[in-house]
């Protein structure tokens, strides 16, 4: 299996902080990665320098192709769909104009693409006219994954889709996300504080500390080894 | 803690009994009716400016102080396009498509820029603009009288005892259709979803792949072709065309985004024809405020919304948080 | 101690070349000389509210206005010293910029342009309405006049006056409770300022510095009050030049008031446009370029080239 996305040695800062000292990893296509590690290791700031909506210098490919140079506008168009912290929906704009907004890069019926998301989310069919701000929190990670759905995209980055969600909806949430992956050949970069349930989904990890990458291995080399889980992973 | 002090009743009990009151007035006094019809007109024409100032502060924050003189202008281009052997409706639209880019271009060249610096650079850049326009349509066509036909015609209408000229359900239909063809814009097309979607939130738009710089032109671009409209159907009830068309104009339409509310597009139109036809009835029934007033009348209106709920009649109360 | 000695020194420098500038140029430049001073003393106040306290006013014409009236109609009626009419300008603009500055509190950004472009646009329609008093639109005719040079002289006194005013406002808790809600409102109020007071205190010192340069300006047009000198074009002026000046900088200023003062003056005489629009097309075209390339006025410029000569 090629890689579908790589990172060499990528540095990115928020003005004058550095929040990224050069970060490599590789995801290949058709699996789960988690990128782990605890608060300000530069998680999120890592799928920002991938879908660039932060300044970055270094090597990133998306399928053989440099994104060094592309906005935010221009990742989506390649077939990335970032899912950010704090969901990104559209408060003011309706659960359909949501989904609707998901498919912008798309040409054509989005028609069959609704009808899988309805199959796996039944109940968003029925709340298509709602304000999407009158959703619960759960229901918002729900839509924001169905919006990257109809996206159709070859990478999913989701960033810290746990947060704020009560554990049966969690559990749901990476069901879903492991279901997408295996039926439909998503590849998936999931940032996540509960590394016991990413890797539990994933099938391979990266652990940050301080803008750098502390380790890797596939999600079984991780869990298998106890200093690591209790040093890094918390539990 | 928010700044409202002063409850307002629902809106729509408001416009409904301000239209009930239209009625009533207009069944009891062809005079009145008349002056209704005239009145909503002219309100037409405040509403579509007002539209455009609302479009431009939703997609960019910033609020225009030359959207009267850029009507100004393309009106004039109007006029020279007449003069050079056009037919009315093919300069219409000339003028619309000219307009357009006009507007899309001043987005890129100077508000782009500016955008993200101070409201003060912003205001000051529109404010120079005004002048610089101004100055322009002046060196290029001089400050004399012009005249251009009337697409409506004198015809005048008798309906029941009351004299309508063609001329102001020609406007009102004008506006009315624009506007309309505006809210069909935002509402069902892939194009109007993105420009709403990136004037809320700019940054989740760019994650699904909007171009958010082309949007807010493209806003822009929008707001220069109702300024045409408004310009253009101006002139008409004005019978000349003179460089200061429009000054009087922008007063109206600032008094009618405010009181609809800055980032409410309905209530810019719905403000625009409530302040037309309050100022053609209130210069004709009160009698200490005849038409030289009208100005003042609608600052004061523009200063008590301002005071008493800025958000205005449609719009959300801003929280402020200190 | 160098800093100081190199302020003194500019300063001193400043001075000198205003007492001798009347004896080298030629009277019409005097004239416009004064104008510049001038709109000093408004810049100089509008700077305060802009820049310090982060209020926006595009209304000071207003308060201009009312000095000008303030002074035309004491010396038509009790032929009262010019000197005292401006310091019944100051006192009076002071008072109502209070009063106008507390219902401001409640608005900010564009609605608080909206709000003061109003208040530009009505203020000078006052007179029409009552012409007895004030004079209708033929204007009020003060009983004096002055030459070129007491004008000169007046306007860079007031202004040398109304600086060092300001700059001991500035430096002491006044100043820094600006600083402060310049800088984070929020904050400032975390820190037990009280936002009302400060920023209704801006508008009252904007207002009296205006009323003064109101003053001056209706003695510069021989005495002359008349609504059509105070309409929405001055309060723009006088917006323009405080940002063109920018924050903090004493050449800021004095460029700002350069631009304002002497750019209209200067543009009318240019070719091919011809004088009346040439100024309006010129003017327009600066006020927009200086604003894309100096958006931080020229007190940016100055601080910049300051950072690139330290390096």
């Amino acid at each position: 299996m090629t890689a579908l996305l790589e990172l060499e040695d990528v540095e990115a800062r928020y003005g004058p902080v550095h929040a990224l000292h050069g970060i490599s990893l590789t995801v290949e296509e058709g699996s789960i990665v988690a990128v782990l590690g605890p608060n300000g290791a530069g998680k999120t700031t890592t799928l920002r320098a991938i879908s660039g909506t932060v300044r970055r210098s270094g090597r990133i490919r998306f399928a053989g192709r440099p994104l060094d140079r592309l906005g935010p506008d221009g990742v989506a168009r390649l077939g990335v769909a970032h899912v950010p912290e704090g969901r990104g929906t559209f408060s003011e704009l309706t659960v359909s104009e949501n989904l609707r907004l998901g498919a912008y890069t798309r040409r054509g019926s989005i028609k069959p693409e609704l009808e899988r998301v309805f199959s796996y989310f039944p109940w968003l069919s029925e709340r298509l006219r709602q304000a999407a701000g009158t959703l619960s929190g759960g229901e918002q990670q729900m839509l924001a994954l169905a919006r990257a759905f109809v996206h159709r995209p070859r990478l999913l980055l989701l960033d810290e889709p746990s947060l704020g969600l009560a554990p049966v909806l969690v559990a749901e949430l990476f069901r879903i996300v492991r279901e997408l992956n295996e039926r439909e050949g998503l590849t998936v970069l999931v940032v996540e504080q509960n590394a016991h349930l990413a890797l539990q989904a994933a099938d391979a990890g990266y652990v940050l500390e301080a803008g750098r990458v502390a380790l890797s291995g596939t999600s079984d080399e991780l869990r298998a080894d106890d200093s690591i889980r209790r040093s890094y992973l918390g539990y | 803690m928010t700044v409202e002090t002063f409850r307002v009743p629902p809106v729509s009990l408001l416009l409904v009994a301000g239209a009930a009151g239209l009625l009533v007035g207009s069944l009891r006094s062809s005079v009145f009716a008349e002056l209704t019809v005239q009145g909503l007109a002219l309100g037409a024409v405040y509403g579509s400016l007002a539209l455009a100032l609302v479009l431009v502060y939703r997609a960019t924050r910033v609020v225009n102080f030359a959207q009267g003189e850029l009507a100004m202008a393309t009106t004039y281009v109007a006029w020279q396009l007449i003069q050079w052997g056009l037919s009315y409706w093919e300069t219409f639209f000339a003028t619309l498509a000219i307009a357009f880019v006009l507007g899309v271009v001043l987005e890129v060249v100077l508000v782009r820029p500016v955008q993200h610096r101070s409201v003060i650079a912003a205001v000051i850049v529109t404010v120079g603009l005004f002048i610089l326009i101004d100055g322009v349509v002046n060196w290029i066509w001089g400050a004399g009288l012009k005249f251009m036909p009337s697409p409506f015609g004198t015809k005048v209408y008798h309906v029941g005892g009351v004299s309508i000229a063609r001329l102001y359900p020609g406007m009102l239909g004008v506006v009315l259709v624009s506007v309309l063809l505006v809210w069909a814009l935002f509402r069902f097309t892939k194009l109007g979803l993105g420009m709403r979607a990136a004037a809320f939130r700019p940054a989740e738009s760019a994650l699904v792949g909007v171009r958010v710089d082309w949007m807010l032109a493209i806003g822009w671009g929008l707001a220069a072709m109702l300024g045409a409209i408004a310009g253009l159907m101006t002139e008409p009830s004005q019978f000349v065309l003179q460089p200061t068309l429009m000054q009087p104009i922008l007063v109206y339409a600032f008094a009618a985004a405010v009181l609809g509310g800055l980032e409410s597009p309905a209530g810019a139109v719905v403000g625009g024809l409530a302040i037309g036809v309050s100022l053609t009835l209130v210069v004709q029934y009160v009698h200490p405020i005849t038409s030289d007033l009208q100005t003042p009348v609608a600052f004061a209106v523009l200063v008590g919304v301002l005071l008493l709920k800025p958000s205005g009649l449609f719009g959300r109360p801003e929280v402020r948080r200190v | 101690m160098r800093r100081r000695l190199s302020t003194l020194a500019s300063l001193l420098a400043v001075a000198g070349v205003l007492a001798a500038l009347p004896f080298i140029i030629s009277d019409y430049n005097v004239s416009l000389a004064a104008q510049v001073g001038v709109f000093f003393v408004a810049i100089l106040g509008l700077n305060i509210l802009t820049g310090y306290s982060g209020q926006i006013s595009i209304g000071h014409g207003a308060f201009m206005a009312i000095g000008g009236y303030t002074t035309a109609v004491m010396s038509r009626d009790h032929h009262t010293n010019l000197v005292v009419t401006m310091l019944m300008a100051f006192a009076i603009c002071f008072v109502i910029g209070l009063i106008v500055g507390l219902p401001a509190l409640r608005l900010s950004g564009v609605y608080l342009a909206l709000a003061t472009f109003a208040l530009a646009v009505s203020v000078p329609q006052l007179p029409l309405k009552w012409s007895k008093f004030l004079g209708g639109s033929g204007g009020v005719q003060s009983a004096q006049t002055v030459s070129h040079l007491w004008l000169y002289g007046a306007a860079w006194t007031a202004s040398s006056i109304l600086f060092a005013l300001a700059w001991l406002i500035l430096r002491g808790r006044v100043g820094r409770a600006f600083r402060a809600i310049r800088d984070s409102e929020i904050a400032a109020v975390a820190s037990g300022i009280e936002l009302p007071v400060y920023k209704t205190l801006a508008f009252g010192i904007s207002a009296a510095y205006a009323g003064v340069a109101g003053s001056l300006f209706v003695l510069a047009t021989n005495g002359f009050a008349q609504p059509s000198e105070f309409g929405v074009f001055l309060s723009l002026q006088l917006l323009v030049g405080a940002a063109v000046a920018g924050l903090g900088s004493l050449w800021g200023i004095l460029a700002g008031a350069a631009f304002v003062g002497l750019l209209p003056s200067v543009s009318s005489s240019v070719p091919v446009i011809g004088s009346a629009h040439g100024r309006d097309v010129v003017f327009g075209a600066a006020v927009v370029l200086v604003m894309l390339l100096l958006p931080d006025g020229f007190a940016g410029l100055l601080a910049r080239l300051r950072r690139l000569a330290r390096a």
